[in-house]
Parts: C-alpha cells; structure tokens; sequence
C-alpha cells in the first residue's frame, strides 16, 4: 500500500535536498527540490509500489538539476570548471540560516564548500551515490559512462574531499564528526 | 559490496548531517514544504489537503478534496491509519496543507466556543455512497441541540424498518461534528455508538444543550 504524499516528503525531503544543493549550490537547490517534489506529485500516483521511492526522486532531482544548469546559463560552459561554487554556497547559506555569522565558519558548511569544490564528474558521483543513496548503476545511467567510471569518480571524490575539508588541526580522527560540535 | 553507500574502507566518508546541519535542513524543508503546499493547489495537484486542529473533543484530522470536506477524523480512529485509507480511496497526492482547511477550521472554532450552530462549508460525500449517503444527507435536518432517534431517521428517510442501516450509516459517517451524527440517540434514550467515542457524544449534546 503506498503511503499519502506526504510522507514522502516528510521521509526523503532532508535527503532530496542535500542531493540538490551539493549538485547545484545553495541558491538554485531550493528551485530544484521544489520543481523535484511537485513533479514528484503530480507523478506519485503511477510509481509502482515497490519501486525505490529515494531512487526515483533522485532520479528527478537530476533532470531538474539539469534544466536548472541550462536555465542558469545558455552557453554550454564546459562544466568542469565551476570554482565559483563554493563561495555562492558560502553566502546564500548566510542568508538561509538568518545570517548567523557562526554557521559560515561551521563545519557542516565547510563541507558542502568543498563539495562544491569538486570537478563536475565527481561532484554528481558523489551527491547521487553517497547523498542520495543511488547504486553505482544507476549513477552511471544518470551521469554517462560506465559503471566502473562512476564507482571511480566518486571514491575520487571522496578521496579529495577528505583532504579538502578535514579542518587543519583537527583532532586527528579520520571521520569528518569535526571538534566541539554539538551532535 | 559490503554497504551500497562504500566499497572499501578508504572510501569511506560520513554524509550523515551534523546537529546544525540537521536543524538548518528542518527549517528550510519547512519552508520548502509551504511552498510546494501552494504549488500543488495552483497546478491543481493536490488531491487532498489536510491539517489537525485541536478541540475540546481531541485533535481533529480534516481533509479535503478540490470539491470539498472529504472527512473529519477523530484522533482514536488513528490519523495515520485514516490518511493511509485515504490515500488508498481516494488519492495518494496528499499534502498537510492547512489553507484549504481555514474556512472549516474556523467554523469550528466558533461551533466550539458556541457562537455557531451549522456549517456552510462544501462536503465531499464520495467517501460514501447508497443509503448510507442517504442518511448522511438526512443528518444536518437535524436541528442544532435537537435529537433524533435511529428509527426517526429511518423513517425521515423512507426506510421506516432500516433501523440498523441507519445505525451503521452513522457509525460510518465520514464527517462526524460537521454532519451530526451525534444527534441521534436510541429509542430508549441509550446513546447508541459513536465513532469518537461515547465521552466525545456525550460532551458535543452537552455544548449543544447549554444556553447560548
């Protein structure tokens, strides 16, 4: 039995979100999550009721990230290089959270800073197997390329974000649970 | 593969969002939420609409369609299990979305504070269908602070011998408080049953029985 909608987005909304703002920055995530949960609605009723209900809003969440990409900018930019990520997610998450000076030094923040560090390739490899819990298959699918090629990307990814952003003195642990932060 | 989420341990990373994180994404999902609420009305989405309100008989679940107020839930009937109903007979395209709501939901605040003694809202009777729709059609003849008993109502009617279809026609009734299915006793003054349960019966006659 499928449950209302609004479970949905009660359960998998946090997940969804995070999926777009590490593919899109802060300010055009938003866009993205609504575009996502309203197409999502609109389509609820004939998902299967045994699909994978995170899988498939991923899945949206990537066609709109894409529709947002040509949106944002009609030239085809070779999307590689897109270094001005992360200081845009750096002062939109300001002014979300209220501007709360404290949040800009965060850890958390620092993180999707060095999310929105990353090339491309691993960025989405990153956000869509490791944020929005997709197979490596399916990222593929989403992405281009092989299996092997996304598995790649996003241990890349991965590999570069812990030297990225593990802040320096830090207390020497290998997870990212930064010092003095409350859980 | 171990876990789907890393292959190996030097590819391992905790995503799992920190306290701050955490609250920083409730707040925004609260906000998003409110706009995609609005959203879905505008593009005609949103099959159903609900919100809680909270009575002196309990949290009220009301939800309704485009056409109107499709059900009022008492909080023992189990909101989750009546949404989960819903979805299932009428449309999974479900939304705490509290707009559609306002105009019932102050009706009944005034109902409640005693200032009004019927409602003008628009109902969705699909949930239910034949006699019992029938009946429930019957229910708001029934003036405020009056009662009538089963077998009046089965002869109100037509039915005169339809005494326990009546009976379950109320106990199914789909929009108890706002079609008032508290209104009709038993013959020998019993309070029969109540999908609220017979304190909820027992204190709506007794609001509708004080001097206003």
């Amino acid at each position: 039995m499928k449950p209302p909608f609004e479970k949905v987005v009660a359960e998998h909304g946090a997940t969804v979100l995070r999926v777009c703002r590490a593919v899109l920055g802060m300010p055009d995530a938003d866009d993205a999550w609504s575009e996502t949960f309203l197409s999502a609605l609109g389509a609820y009723p004939e998902l299967p009721p045994d699909a994978n209900v995170e899988a498939w809003l991923v899945t949206i969440a990537h066609r709109k990230a894409i529709d947002q990409t040509r949106m944002r900018s009609r030239q085809p930019i070779p999307v590689e290089e897109l270094p001005e990520r992360a200081s845009r997610t750096g002062s939109a998450s300001e002014g979300a959270t209220g501007g709360d000076a404290h949040n800009d030094s965060s850890d958390s923040l620092a993180l999707w800073q060095a999310v929105g560090l990353l090339p491309e390739k691993q960025r989405l490899a990153v956000a869509y197997h490791f944020l929005g819990g997709l197979p490596f298959a399916e990222v593929a699918r989403l992405l281009g390329g092989s299996v092997e090629a996304a598995r790649r990307a996003s241990s890349d990814g991965v590999r570069a974000l812990r030297l990225v952003y593990l802040p320096e003195g830090a207390s020497g642990t290998a997870t990212n649970e930064p010092k003095g932060m409350p859980r | 593969m171990n876990t789907t989420h890393s292959s190996n341990a030097a590819e391992r990373f905790d995503f799992t969002p920190l306290a701050k994180e955490s609250i920083e994404l409730d707040s925004a999902i609260t906000q998003l939420h409110a706009r995609l609420e609005q959203q879905a009305l505008d593009a005609h989405l949103l099959d159903l609409a609900y919100t809680t309100v909270d009575t002196p008989v309990g949290s009220l679940l009301l939800a309704a369609t485009e056409i109107g107020l499709v059900r009022v839930a008492y909080d023992i009937e189990d909101h989750d299990a009546v949404l989960q109903t819903l979805a299932a007979r009428v449309s999974t395209r479900i939304l705490r979305a509290p707009r559609r709501l306002d105009a019932v939901a102050y009706e009944l605040d005034e109902y409640f504070a005693g200032t009004r003694r019927g409602f003008d809202v628009p109902l969705d009777l699909s949930l239910s269908s034949g006699f019992r729709q029938l009946v429930q059609r019957h229910l708001p003849e029934i003036a405020y602070g009056r009662t009538e008993t089963y077998k009046q109502v089965a002869e109100s009617v037509g039915s005169p011998r339809a005494v326990r279809a009546v009976g379950s026609a109320c106990a199914t009734n789909p929009l108890p408080v706002v079609v008032p299915c508290h209104r009709v006793l038993r013959s020998d003054g019993g309070l029969g049953g109540y999908i609220g349960g017979l304190a909820a019966k027992t204190a709506l006659l007794a609001l509708e029985a004080r001097p206003h």
